[in-house]
């Protein structure tokens, strides 16, 4: 597969900080992949997505190469958000605005990206409200976010995300803010629409089972570390690092030996 | 068997119905034996924190009756209601919403001493050394801001306020739901030590049944403000019969098979 997103020894140090928050990485985010990143507080995952998508503060220092090949090749200097990636993000609130009618909010990508009028964009996004299936889209479009779910929201989000059409769509810990059935159903829409729309997916999280669900391709990070990449399967059953069998050990399924020792049971 | 260190009967609060989403608590029966973990699980807006502050009396039943440590604990006033919030602790999420900002950690563990006459000052700085080594942390770190350490040294001092009373229940409110999972498992251990040693109930609220099927003895299914099910939490767990129940198994993201 082509490379969508290429990183050679790219870095991130954040200003005032002497610790780099994401060391010297090479990794290609291959067009098409499902590709997990994973680590917990401070790991420099989020700072990893963030880079991808040119949003880091000004402040930052950048070591290295970070290239989208096909938009060089068009001469184009930067990904744009919207048209080239979507971004989904923990906080949906905090990612829509709470003054602007959701139809409005969505609208405004389609029409800011595609070229659309405001009476096709608004089209577009009823549709895009349909297609992550959020109940009565009429009604929603005139809604504003305070009205809606959290899991609603990230609907939303997502549907804002995707509403230009990117080739990559970045989710930064999307679910981790849901309970575990609006994960679910969260998760499920962000397959399916990543495969209807034959777009690359960057899922950052901390959780590995939820990864691996999802993903083809597992990146642990730690400390600003990639110390592992690979597939899904071999990051699961023969993790390579000690600190990825480390993630392994310390995740809760229902398999899970119980904690309680001499648990009072009958 | 004992007798049950918490009663809750039928307890019910309703919210006038307005553009902010809010649960209700709609009959909700459950008892807590000294020592037990009973987890309340649900989805979002089922109201397990609305029974969660039911109980801690920061709102108002309707309906209902809650018996602790065999006192009519809806009927508690004044400074009778003080002096018994000693015995009923509470754990957050987040614990840098717990704390003020501002204080140190030693100012955060000296205040429930205090308050509740729990040591004379001259006693209160060993007292507050012993606390932060029982939850393992170094007593060096008392002279620490509370934004100045990490969120899992925080969730511990949080843990060290919430025992300092020497308290028979303390309500867990998500309280592992935001750490690394590499802490979770420290937390989870620490609980379960504090609960052996000291006899401490907990009612532990969470959205993960997962973690709730490792740590809770009973489990209450909670969802649209009523019980669906409740009883062992293994049990509960690995056979749900109510819809709720199955919904919250079924969406628990499980790791690929090891080969």
């Amino acid at each position: 597969m082509r490379p969508l997103v290429t990183l050679r020894s790219l870095s991130v140090t954040y200003a005032g900080r002497d610790h780099a928050a994401l060391k010297p990485l090479d990794l290609d985010i291959l067009d098409g992949e499902k590709l997990a990143v994973i680590g917990e507080s401070g790991s420099g995952k989020s700072t990893l997505a963030l880079a991808i998508a040119g949003l880091l503060p000004a402040t930052a220092r950048i070591g290295g190469d970070l290239a989208w090949p096909e938009i060089r090749a068009a001469g184009r200097r930067r990904p744009q958000g919207g048209r080239d990636f979507g971004f989904v993000f923990q906080d949906s609130a905090a990612s829509l605005d709470p003054m602007m009618p959701i139809g409005t909010q969505i609208a405004e990508v389609a029409r800011a990206h595609l070229g659309l009028g405001w009476r096709q964009a608004r089209e577009q996004a009823k549709s895009l409200l349909a297609r992550v299936r959020l109940p009565d889209p009429d009604s929603v479009m005139g809604a504003y976010p305070h009205q809606l779910s959290g899991g609603q929201k990230q609907r939303v989000a997502i549907a804002a995300a995707i509403a230009a059409g990117p080739r990559l769509l970045i989710a930064d810990e999307a679910t981790s803010a849901l309970d575990t059935i609006v994960q679910a159903e969260i998760v499920g829409l962000i397959r399916r629409l990543v495969e209807e729309n034959g777009m690359t997916l960057l899922f950052v999280s901390h959780d590995i089972a939820l990864a691996a669900e999802l993903c083809d391709r597992i990146a642990v990070f730690r400390d600003g570390d990639m110390v592992e990449l690979g597939a899904t399967n071999q990051i699961i059953s023969q993790p390579r690092h000690a600190y990825t069998r480390a993630l392994l050990a310390a995740h809760i399924g229902l398999d899970a030996e119980p904690l309680l020792a001499g648990a009072r049971h009958g | 068997m004992d007798k049950p260190l918490l009663t809750v009967s039928g307890l019910t609060r309703h919210f006038p119905r307005s553009a902010t989403r809010v649960a209700a608590v709609d009959g909700v029966s459950f008892h807590i034996e000294p020592g037990e973990t009973l987890a309340l699980a649900g989805p979002s807006g089922s109201g397990k924190s609305t029974v969660a502050q039911l109980l801690l009396r920061l709102i108002d039943a309707e309906a209902g009756s809650i018996t602790f440590k065999g006192e009519d604990w809806l009927a508690l006033r004044g400074a009778a209601l003080r002096a018994r919030r000693r015995d009923l602790q509470l754990v957050f999420q987040d614990s840098l919403a717990a704390f003020n900002p501002r204080t140190t950690v030693a100012r955060a563990l000296d205040a429930p001493l205090r308050i509740h006459g729990l040591a004379p000052r001259s006693e209160r700085p060993s007292r507050i050394a012993a606390l932060l080594e029982r939850v393992g942390l170094s007593p060096m770190l008392q002279h620490q801001a509370i934004h100045e350490i990490s969120g899992g040294q925080r969730q511990r001092v949080a843990i060290a306020r919430a025992i300092a009373t020497r308290p028979s229940l303390i309500v867990l409110d998500e309280a592992v739901s935001a750490l690394d999972v590499s802490l979770r498992g420290k937390i989870l251990d620490l609980l379960l030590d504090l609960q052996q040693q000291e006899k401490i109930a907990y009612l532990f609220i969470s959205h993960d049944l997962a973690v709730v099927r490792a740590f809770a003895h009973r489990v209450a299914i909670l969802d649209k403000g009523r019980i669906m099910e409740q009883g062992d939490a293994r049990k509960i767990i690995d056979a749900p019969q109510s819809d709720t129940g199955k919904a919250l198994v079924a969406a628990i993201p499980a790791l690929p098979a090891k080969a």
